[in-house]
């Protein structure tokens, strides 16, 4: 603080901690604690508020143990948000390896400007755009019966799908530039030594560069997971008839039923639950969380 | 079990820059040769191609009488030990050790008894279950060369591995790789820019300038019958004197200089009326009071250094050239005073003139 005031001067130091403490007390903590308190309040016509009904319970969180529909959309959410962040794993590491290891230095800003372009058109306009190259008489289709790949067009938007391929898309960066940065960190010389002492390049990669990377892996995992389980917006384009996620039943009760308490509800066990599942998997993956922080 | 190498006129270019120019050298099986050069002179390069990160632009390397071309490192019978060592910081020092072998598909109890008999060989025999975070400098680096030999490769490639020890461990480390080498008679290829690492350690030297080898021989014929200008300025310290050969005499010559008329041993390719250097030891350099009959100077001490077991006279003569003096210390050397007017005389036998550029690194600077 004395190093702020020292470098900025009194009066841009007060700008910027009102700034910052506005945007962390009134746009985030404040409206967090207004949902908490009212997830534990019944939903009643405005006549009853403040009378003998409105008391604090576990009603609304209790709703959801006791649907087990919702509860299955959770579990799947959760099983798919894993799948669609293992699936970025698979996408981003040899990205990731290729960018920090074997390409020229002088190419990586441009990949790295052609991975950023995409970012600068809105996430609703680019899950439209998914939602037109998926569709069955789409771009997809039409080229790969063009090339004789498929013989009848696929109908790509159906199950979890359409959900999959663009919660992918749209979180992959995430997992590209931590495991980037790990993979970066790694002296060149420690892969040089293991094919030196003979390992092929698979063992290399196993025994070598991905433990070093799992800290980085560890982080990409959490951000695309939690975005993933938390995401309304590709759900709601990419999603069909017989997917639906957890998000949505949150939308349904906020703005369908007009019962925000229950959705409060819906989003802190949303919330919490996704926490525990994944300190259980770091805890199964011996990765702490100031290896995360790093 | 140990392969000769044979560096058949090797050249690597890498764009326009030529880093290793036509070096052809065969090193024996069970050999320790050292390549002797300052940084970018192309050594490292040399050992990379060895080791197979690279393939020379032209010429062979052969190991074991058998081209290596498209042969990655990890086909090829040697092993590098990297200047920062480059030890798995994630794997407990015998899983270290033992990487070689796990690679090649050796059962788990099998590695951890080679690795607990590599670290007998190298004096570590505590340490395999240590993190290799908790070993000091010397330490990691046994760890290091056990690493290597646990492949028993036929050639063991050495990248200035000692640079990042303190002196006294430095001194302690070059005699224990020797002994390893000894007793396992694998061909050791040592890059070092430190001239006392290797003269001390290697069977032969090759002496290195700007991508091309300058000489290659055992460490003493480096020092004492260096081929060109480079080699004697780069190994060990020299008077300097330029100037032209005048005569011939045997195998001594007249040469003449701004200091005076010396006789000195001719080197090779030095002829009569050639513009050439003549280099002389501190160490060959006698302190007179009075003038001898040939080669002798008359100077002036500027400057005396008492090392401990040699003194260091530093002097100007007429000239004005700087000139170096070491006189081992016997305990009973009258030490000289700075202003003293003394001769220094050396016999012609212990000079030589030599062609070629010197070495940037001379007492000159």
């Amino acid at each position: 603080m004395k190093d702020l005031l020292n470098r900025y001067g009194l009066l841009l130091t007060t700008v910027f901690a009102v700034l910052t403490g506005f945007w962390i007390l009134v746009l985030v903590v404040l409206p967090n604690i207004y949902l908490f308190e009212h997830s534990f309040k019944p939903y009643l016509p405005v006549a009853e508020l403040g009378g003998p009904k409105d008391v604090y319970s576990l009603d609304n969180y209790l709703t959801f143990f006791r649907s087990p529909i919702h509860i299955s959309v959770f579990f799947w959410t959760v099983i798919y948000s894993a799948v669609v962040t293992f699936i970025c794993f698979l996408i981003a590491y040899p990205l990731a390896y290729y960018l920090s290891k074997v390409s020229a230095r002088a190419l990586v800003p441009t990949i790295f400007l052609l991975l950023f372009v995409p970012l600068w058109v809105s996430e609703v306009l680019r899950s439209f755009a998914w939602f037109i190259i998926l569709a069955l008489k789409g771009p997809l289709n039409a080229s790969l019966l063009g090339l004789g790949i498929i013989e009848d067009p696929v109908r790509w938007i159906t199950g979890f799908r359409g959900v999959i391929i663009g919660l992918v898309y749209t979180y992959v960066l995430f997992m590209l530039f931590p495991l980037y940065n790990a993979i970066q960190s790694l002296d060149t010389n420690q892969i040089e030594a293991a094919e030196d002492l003979g390992a092929p390049w698979w063992r290399t990669h196993w025994r070598v560069i991905l433990p070093h990377a799992k800290p980085g892996i560890a982080s990409g995992s959490v951000m695309v997971f939690m975005l993933s389980a938390g995401s309304i917006l590709v759900p709601t384009l990419l999603a069909s008839t017989n997917s639906r996620w957890f998000t949505e039943i949150i939308q349904q009760w906020m703005f369908e039923s007009q019962d925000w308490n229950t959705g409060s509800a819906y989003a802190f066990l949303l919330l919490i639950l996704c926490t525990v599942f994944v300190s259980v998997v770091m805890r199964v993956f011996h990765v702490k969380l100031s290896d995360i922080a790093k | 079990m140990s392969a000769g190498v044979d560096l058949d006129s090797v050249s690597m270019d890498f764009g326009t820059f030529r880093a290793v120019d036509n070096v052809a050298v065969n090193i024996q099986p069970g050999e320790f040769f050292s390549f002797l050069g300052p940084s970018g002179c192309g050594k490292t390069t040399i050992l990379r191609m060895i080791s197979g990160f690279i393939d020379p632009t032209k010429g062979a390397v052969r190991i074991g009488g058998r081209d290596m071309k498209g042969q990655r490192p990890n086909q090829r019978p040697t092993a590098l030990i990297f200047q920062n060592l480059a030890l798995f910081p994630l794997m407990p020092v015998w899983e270290n050790i033992a990487f070689g072998l796990e690679v090649r598909g050796v059962d788990k109890q099998k590695r951890r008894a080679r690795a607990e008999e590599l670290l007998h060989l190298v004096d570590l025999p505590d340490a395999a279950d240590k993190a290799v975070a908790q070993l000091s400098g010397g330490q990691k680096q046994r760890v290091a060369i056990a690493r290597a030999l646990a492949v028993e490769p036929q050639v063991m490639l050495l990248d200035e591995p000692l640079s990042a020890l303190d002196l006294k461990l430095r001194q302690h480390m070059r005699a224990e790789l020797r002994a390893i080498q000894k007793r396992t008679g694998v061909t050791f290829i040592y890059i070092t820019h430190d001239q006392g690492e290797a003269l001390a350690m290697s069977d032969r030297v090759g002496v290195m300038s700007q991508g091309k080898l300058q000489q290659v021989a055992n460490p003493r014929d480096i020092y004492n019958n260096p081929a060109n200008g480079f080699v004697a300025s780069f190994v060990g310290e020299n008077n300097i004197f330029t100037g032209d050969v005048d005569g011939t005499e045997g195998n001594l010559a007249r040469f003449a200089t701004a200091s005076g008329t010396f006789t000195a041993r001719l080197g090779p390719a030095v002829t009569q009326g050639m513009k050439a250097r003549l280099f002389l030891r501190p160490e060959h350099v006698r302190l007179a009071p009075a003038a001898a009959g040939a080669n002798s100077i008359p100077v002036e001490v500027t400057d005396v250094a008492f090392e401990g077991n040699f003194i260091s006279i530093h002097a100007r003569d007429a000239g004005g050239q700087v000139l170096v003096a070491e006189a081992r210390n016997d305990g009973a050397t009258a030490v000289p005073a700075p202003g003293d007017r003394l001769h220094f005389i050396f016999d012609g036998q212990n000079a030589v003139i030599l062609t070629g550029d010197t070495a940037a690194r001379n007492i000159d600077e």
